[in-house]
């Protein structure tokens, strides 16, 4: 298209066109004129979705840090996807609330270029500018209803850890800069393949703290304790889109940097990661048990969901990398569906995202019902859903590089998690409502965007060979 | 196309039904003749299929196949064998007799019901179909969610807890079975370079006999669980008694037999080894199964209770005849499956006609029922007859079998087996007596009225199904004679004592068959 150093960028910059756009036309709006600046978002990501397709196979890269590679452009039209559903779900929201939309789809547009230039980055430095890119946004989208206590809570623990966690990161980069000499991923992958044998204790440092760094990131336990009272403070499709955007984000340069660059490191790193895989799933589904509130409840499964991606992290073989990918995908479309479905049921002054908030749904909105039931189930695992799918995925690269253990253990979980599912279908399908007034209408364009997210849903549940075929296809080209 | 043909007609009568708008329930009559409709349509299709088998092979028939994720080697592999093909037709025979049966026992949402029913028979069908393990995990999995809809919404008074209970125990004992699956899979690469999830081509793996063990606990603990065996059986009696009618004989009639059915279809076959070691104790639990379950039904005050764990006592001669794995055993359990679907859904509907008439199922609450509806006493005596194993009636066709079965292969559990029987004759006679004999003592059931037509339409073909299958029976052992005899011999080559047991016992089946 333009230069070939241009190229690899072109999907970023879609976005950030349509982010400063919306910046834009947020400022020189006339009080009270309505416009579709979410539209202009959609029309960004758009761009971006088909300049992906475009630069698919071409492993294009730019500046010598930005590498749009199958893998990186299959997270990036991930990150679209999860960008068009968002920015669906959250049109009526906006309204309810009466939050400036140019600031909040900016905040969103942005987040998202911080996601792609992550999940595309080759160089570790260019990793952390991306993460604080997204991390910045994200930190100010939590707290955008500022006369919202919890949301200001959640944003400022969110910021404090999130910051030290950067700096963590940042330490590792350091580490791993004094051992290599380099920050490019391929040159201290070189380097260190070149060194495998000698183990040299500086750089399991620097790996240390990048895992730190990450596993923050993705609210991997014991680095998750703020991740209940952030998606709980947040509105609910903000929520959403963090746990998915920020989570997919990460995890792409998560298995980029430790499954390329510190892959020869892998006897050391692979056993940690399956602990903390191990303790994620089990805490996230336990302690979601107890939840009475919906979003909370849903942040800790989002929590033993980045305990299942891990797993396919730790079997590091080529169905693990893939199944990565599929479940990325899978789990980014059912979470943010489900988020959305909390945010269409909520009022300006009721956030009604109780648990018995759902009693009797069925009977004031059986659509709705109807559809949120398939997000559940799509996220407890079962047939004929993409989180079924996905969780088959993921185990069978457990159990084929031999980590019969966590596949026994993920499948446990996620009967565990099925169970608070179930009580969320048991309020909407045979539970009463009590004197608690309906909540209100759901918009229309609410409705269709979880429609299509069932469709994505049940589609990846019965027909997943394609995007399979695409995801085995994507790592093929990088590791 | 037939085998395909069957299971999704109900799949897309239940999504033709959910776009039939029916908010003010008007549609109720429309909705239900149309759900009957297509299950009979559904029958119909199982029967043909039956009619078309070739009784002689012990091949799997009108096999279809599809390459469906062909990355991992998951094909759509459907076909249908003499052990599957009259499950299939149970299943097609039992869904419009558990429509029929709640056809004013359900008043809300009926269109909802009607829905799931009818999924709940697409993913049934596809479980005794699937031949490739991911399929039969999914129609597994998926066959859950209707069966938890229906007991958790139109059950009775502890429903919810119930239908939580029933899908949190089995999905517990499946999804072992699905990393087992995995591994199975795994295996069949490594060795030949391929996933595969073929059954066939998975049942000629060689594995080590220790990972024979853990796989084949993995699976026997899912189907287990199903069946139920005992001590895997406390969901059974939560989930019978607090299920609508319907859902009981469902219940009741085809989901516990996927547990048996997977036993012979999966676990043994697959793992011979692990099989063999493991069947005496597997076969333990079944005969403490067969006299708890007597015991514990002889004292339950509920009716729909005690029928529940005379569930637990009659699989356990099912899982017996399974452990025995010789041809009498094998057959003996196929067919009580058959019969005790036939006879338990029996038992199930003529209970939740009571249950209709009267809101209650103790058995206090009636007596002399037979001065009042001498019709549906005689009905009920049939199916209880046919339930304790009466000769010329079909469950003691089955019954026999298994312990001849059981006999031939260690005569000590045919000892505690027999005592089964003399129990159920106990607590089956006893309820009889109570609710039928003797003079009306409760005012309340002196003006109930008799088996209506619709009751008719359901109760009548059971009864001389139990009749058929005891005068008859090989009309129904022919067709599945030879695919048990190859499952037999596939775990039998390596239990090579009780083989030699096999031939000196053929006349004794071919006089119950010439009965």
């Amino acid at each position: 298209m333009f230069s070939p150093e241009l190229d690899a960028i072109v999907p970023m910059l879609c976005v950030t066109l349509a982010a400063l756009a919306s910046m834009g036309a947020e400022a020189f709006r006339g009080h009270n004129e309505r416009l579709p600046i979410g539209g202009l978002g959609i029309v960004g990501l758009a761009g971006a979705a088909v300049s992906s397709v475009l630069l698919w196979n071409r492993s294009t890269s730019g500046f010598g840090v930005i590498q749009a590679d199958n893998f990186g452009l299959f997270v990036t039209l991930t990150l679209v996807a999860v960008g068009v559903l968002t920015i669906l779900f959250s049109a009526p929201v906006l309204e309810r609330n009466a939050i400036p939309a140019g600031e909040y789809y900016s905040l969103v547009l942005f987040s998202i270029v911080g996601m792609m230039m992550m999940a595309t980055a080759s160089d570790l430095l260019v990793i952390f500018v991306a993460l604080e890119i997204l991390s910045l946004s994200v930190y100010v989208l939590t707290a955008i209803r500022r006369d919202n206590t919890q949301g200001t809570e959640g944003a400022f623990k969110y910021f404090l850890l999130g910051a030290f966690s950067s700096a963590f990161f940042l330490y590792g980069i350091a580490f791993t800069y004094g051992v290599t000499g380099s920050t490019k991923l391929s040159a201290v992958g070189a380097y260190l393949s070149a060194q495998a044998l000698s183990s040299n204790p500086m750089i399991l440092i620097a790996m240390g703290f990048l895992l730190v760094g990450f596993a923050f990131k993705i609210s991997a336990v014991p680095f998750h304790m703020w991740t209940p009272d952030a998606y709980e403070g947040a509105p609910a499709v903000v929520t959403g889109f963090m746990s998915t955007g920020v989570k997919a984000a990460a995890f792409a340069a998560f298995a980029r940097v430790f499954l390329s660059a510190f892959e020869p490191f892998k006897g050391d790193w692979a056993p940690v990661i399956a602990v903390i895989a191990a303790l994620t799933m089990i805490l996230g589904t336990v302690v979601g048990v107890a939840q009475a509130n919906l979003k909370r409840m849903l942040a800790y499964s989002s929590i033993a969901h980045g305990g299942y991606l891990l797993v396919g992290l730790v079997a590091a073989n080529d169905v693990g990398k893939a199944a990565i990918l599929f479940y990325l995908l899978a789990y980014s479309v059912t979470n943010l569906a489900a988020f959305g479905a909390i945010a269409l049921l909520g009022a300006r002054d009721r956030a009604n995202d109780e648990l018995r908030d759902y009693a009797g749904l069925w009977h004031s909105h059986p659509a709705l019902a109807a559809l949120v039931t398939v997000c559940l189930l799509s996220l407890g695992g079962l047939p004929p859903t993409a989180g079924f799918i996905g969780k088959w995925y993921i185990f069978s690269a457990a159990v084929s590089a031999g980590y019969y253990w966590l596949a026994i253990i993920g499948m446990l979980t996620s009967v565990v998690s099925v169970f608070f599912y179930l009580r969320v279908v048991v309020m909407m399908y045979m539970s009463e409502r009590g004197t608690a007034e309906a909540p209100p209408r759901v918009a229309g364009i609410g409705m269709a965007a979880l429609a299509l997210s069932i469709v994505a849903i049940v589609y990846l549940g019965i027909l997943p060979t394609q995007v399979l075929n695409v995801a085995a296809a994507s790592i093929s080209t990088i590791f | 196309m037939l085998l395909t043909l069957s299971w999704t007609l109900p799949l897309a009568g239940a999504i033709l039904l959910a776009f039939i708008g029916n908010a003010d329930g008007k549609r109720d009559a429309m909705i239900r003749w149309t759900a009957l409709a297509v299950s009979l349509v559904v029958f119909a299709v199982t029967l043909v299929i039956w009619a078309r088998f070739d009784n002689a092979s012990a091949e799997f028939q009108f096999v279809e196949r599809v390459a469906w994720i062909p990355a991992f080697g998951i094909d759509y592999y459907l076909g249908v064998d003499g052990i599957s093909l009259l499950l299939v037709v149970l299943t097609g025979l039992l869904t419009p007799i558990a429509l029929l049966s709640s056809w004013e026992g359900v008043e809300k949402k009926v269109k909802e019901f009607s829905i799931f029913i009818l999924a709940l028979e697409a993913a049934m069908i596809g479980v005794f179909l699937s031949l490739d393990l991911f399929l039969f995990y999914v129609f597994w999995d998926a066959m859950l969610i209707p069966m938890y809809f229906l007991i958790g919404i139109w059950g009775y008074d502890q429903r919810i807890y119930a239908a939580v209970k029933f899908m949190l125990y089995t999905m517990a004992g499946s999804v072992l079975m699905l990393v087992a699956i995995l591994g199975l899979a795994w295996m069949h690469s490594e060795a030949t370079g391929a996933y595969s999830f073929d059954l066939l081509k998975l049942y000629t793996l060689q594995i080590a006999p220790e990972t024979q063990r853990w796989f084949f606990l993995a699976f026997a603990v899912a189907f287990a669980i199903k069946v139920p065996l005992f001590p895997f059986h406390t969901w059974l009696p939560d989930a019978h008694v607090q299920a609508p009618t319907a859902g009981s004989i469902i219940l009741a009639g085809v989901l516990l037999k996927m547990g048996t059915y997977g036993l012979v279809r999966f676990a043994f076959p697959l793992f011979p080894l692990a099989a063999t070691e493991f069947a005496p104790w597997i076969a333990l639990l079944a005969v403490i199964g067969i006299v708890y379950g007597a015991l514990v039904a002889m004292v339950q005050p509920d009716m729909k209770k005690l029928v529940a764990y005379s569930s637990v006592s009659h699989l356990g001669f099912v899982v017996l005849g399974i452990c025995a794995m010789n041809v009498q055993g094998v057959q003996g359990a196929v067919y009580q499956m058959l019969a005790h679907g036939i006879s338990t859904g029996g038992l199930f509907l003529i209970v939740g006609m009571l249950s209709d008439r009267r809101h209650t199922r103790l058995i206090s609450e009636f007596g002399g029922l037979r001065n009042v509806m001498p019709r549906l006493t005689a009905a009920f005596f049939i199916i209880t007859l046919a339930s304790v194993g009466m000769p010329a009636l079909n469950g003691f066709v089955g019954e026999f079998l298994t312990m001849l079965g059981g006999y031939l292969w260690d005569p000590r559990f045919v000892v505690v087996a027999g005592l089964g029987v003399i129990l159920s004759a106990v607590y089956m006679l006893s309820m009889f007596q109570k609710v039928y004999l003797g003079e009306v003592t409760n005012p309340k059931n002196a003006k109930l009225p008799d088996l209506q037509p619709r009751e008719w339409a359901t109760v009548l073909p059971l009864c001389a199904l139990a009749i058929l299958m005891g005068v008859l029976p090989s009309l129904f052992l022919r067709p599945m004679e030879p695919s048990v005899k190859k499952i037999v011999e596939r775990v039998q080559a390596v239990r090579p004592v009780v083989a030699q047991a096999t031939p000196a016992a053929a006349p004794a089946i071919a006089r119950v068959q010439g009965q």
